[in-house]
């Protein structure tokens, strides 16, 4: 177990490396440095013997090799440089004051995903074929086929535009809240009522449920001890990258509702080329959704003493 | 290979496989929204095509006399800021979508399916080293990674089926290579192998034939998935570049002016989730009527 965890967490930072790669490559292979950049904003041309000098204070005329070092050193210290867009913010201290904001909508989303989710996937379990079957399906391709900024724009339509009962943008109070989180909720709702649903029918299926029915418990009984215990666990594996890839913010759901979160500065930043920021999102959002992996497959470990981590063969 | 031998290899499998496609049209048939789908997009794909001669405008020229236009007679769908035509610019983005879906499904396909097969033939340190390359490629968040690329490459048709192509190979490369571990063990591969056939003759007799089914549902559904990357990339600016137009890029260009001009992004969108239904139906209809056990599955006997 602590090899396999050792192993997983060594595959991670190999992933981190590459990851790191290919963001440090893109940055360099982009044509013109920073500074040419804000000349043109500016208007103004650098002299040359000053960007020569700029260059030297930014380590911009060693070798790559030893740039990508020192990029790699800051980033291990979690130092990502500062914002090209907004000059006297660090990348850091962007994500300190606005993730509150994508972590609220995340799990606002995670929480209200679950109760539909799950609820939907179980009814339609345990009443196959029936109105409540029927009806979860709907909801699950209605969630499959609509992307999320669609569902958004047709809900601003619908509430903002049309009726006038909810605002179009912001994140101020729970009346500004409602059309985010059903937004965001379509792909989780879809998982989670699926992987529900398949996980309870075949538990259901199981063959310890039918001498549970042979011995003559009760139906609710079954269902509550058995069935859930068992088919609930796998819940976990989906269900933890599901949350570590709803807190780390959504580009679409945030950048149409203006709200503040990572998501929308992410979205922002890719308009404005603010590569230091774009670089640090990428790579602590792949550390955070890699690492809600491995937590889950080793919570999944624990939970079920059936899975075993260690390789059999 | 000697003739009589060839002989006996075809004597085997007993059903020929013209069998095999009026099962599946039987099977597809049965389902009614997959074969309304079906039709939907034979529809759409030839109003694509036929873009040029049914569209009422000229999709990207603009007429500062109408601009903002909502929908009218004149304009059935209305005319965004610079007074280009919204259904025209609608016709002319279903040819967008299409195309990115399947060209993008093609490549991955034409990448996916010989290094899969490949890795699962030959084995030893090729297959380790591709192996180790997917699994790094899928610990990557996907549409991140395209975000990424498609900043490096910028926005474009053709980056943007690369930039699929990149990630996207991987998943039926797994597939295959699963297929032709199992099918390696299968009696007619080692029969074929003694007597004498190569690796590139086994996968373009055998291998290929076994993987058809699993190939066609992976990339059927596939294109439902790379519309939907594409609608989200160009929503963001970074999928299709300017004087082309998809579906995607109008929702995304036109959200800010939602409560003044809704119907610039409402049309958009209500297409675009029409044409990922259809798909999914389309694809979820061809994996039902090839998913079966019984007298579909090529290779089993």
């Amino acid at each position: 177990m602590v090899h396999y965890i050792l192993t997983r967490i060594a595959g991670l930072f190999g992933v981190l490396l590459v990851v790191s790669v290919i963001t440090f490559a893109l940055m360099y292979t982009v044509p013109g440095g920073p500074f040419d950049a804000r000349a043109l904003e500016k208007q103004q041309m650098v002299p040359e013997n000053i960007k020569r000098q700029l260059n030297e204070k930014y380590g911009l005329n060693e070798p790559v090799w030893k740039q990508y070092a020192l990029f790699v050193r800051n980033a291990v210290s979690l130092d990502f440089g500062y914002s090209m867009t907004y000059p006297n913010r660090t990348v850091v201290g962007i994500f300190k004051e606005q993730w509150s904001y994508s972590l609220q909508l995340g799990l606002l989303t995670f929480v209200f995903s679950l109760l539909v989710g799950v609820g939907l996937g179980i009814a339609s379990a345990i009443k196959p074929n029936s109105v409540l079957d029927y009806f979860g399906t709907g909801v699950s391709i209605f969630c499959l086929v609509i992307p999320s900024f669609v569902f958004a724009i047709l809900l601003q339509v619908v509430f903002s535009v049309w009726l006038g009962w909810l605002p179009t943008g912001g994140w101020s109070s729970p009346r500004h809240w409602i059309m985010p989180v059903l937004a965001n909720s379509l792909a989780p709702i879809l998982v989670l009522q699926r992987y529900t649903r398949a996980s309870m029918r075949d538990a259901m299926r199981a063959n310890y449920v039918r001498t549970a029915r042979a011995k003559g418990l009760s139906r609710k009984r079954i269902i509550l001890v058995h069935v859930f215990k068992n088919a609930l666990t796998p819940l976990l594996t989906v269900g933890g990258p599901l949350a570590a890839g709803l807190i780390v913010g959504s580009f679409f759901v945030e950048s149409i509702f203006r709200i503040p979160g990572i998501g929308f500065y992410f979205v922002s930043a890719i308009g404005s080329r603010d590569y230091p920021m774009i670089m640090a999102t990428t790579l602590i959002w792949t550390f955070i959704i890699s690492l809600s992996y491995l937590i889950t497959d080793a919570l999944y470990a624990l939970a079920d003493p059936r899975v075993s981590l260690v390789k059999e063969d | 290979m000697a003739t009589n031998n060839e002989a006996t290899i075809e004597t085997i499998p007993a059903k020929p496989r013209t069998n095999n496609l009026r099962v599946f049209r039987r099977r597809f048939a049965r389902n009614k929204l997959a074969v309304a789908a079906f039709f939907f997009i034979v529809f759409q794909v030839i109003i694509a095509v036929a873009a040029p001669y049914i569209a009422p405008y000229n999709p990207y020229k603009g007429d500062f006399l109408a601009t903002w236009e909502t929908p009218g007679y004149s304009h059935w769908l209305g005319t965004d800021d610079l007074g280009r035509d919204v259904l025209s610019r609608l016709l002319y983005g279903a040819r967008i979508s299409i195309s990115v879906g399947v060209l993008s499904q093609l490549a991955i396909a034409l990448v996916g399916v010989p290094v899969g097969a490949i890795a699962g033939l030959k084995g030893g340190w090729l297959d380790y080293i591709i192996m180790r390359v997917i699994d790094v490629l899928s610990s990557l968040p996907t549409i991140l990674f395209y975000i990424l690329l498609m900043v490096a490459l910028g926005a474009g048709f053709w980056n943007l089926i690369f930039a699929m192509t990149l990630t996207g190979w991987i998943g039926i490369a797994r597939l295959v290579r699963g297929q032709v571990l199992s099918l390696k063990k299968t009696d007619f591969i080692r029969a074929s192998r003694a007597m004498g056939a190569g690796n590139w003759y086994i996968v373009k007799k055998h291998v290929l034939r076994n993987v058809m089914t699993s190939m066609i549902v992976s990339v059927a559904l596939g294109i439902p998935g790379a519309m939907f990357a594409e609608a989200g990339l160009s929503f963001l600016g970074l999928g299709i570049s300017a004087p082309q137009t998809s579906w995607g890029q109008m929702i995304g260009m036109y959200q800010p002016y939602i409560r003044t001009a809704w119907h610039l992004t409402v049309f958009p969108s209500i297409i675009l989730a029409l044409t990922m239904l259809a798909w999914f139906l389309f694809a979820d209809g061809i994996r039902d009527a090839l998913d079966t056990n019984d007298n579909f599955s090529i290779g089993e006997k």
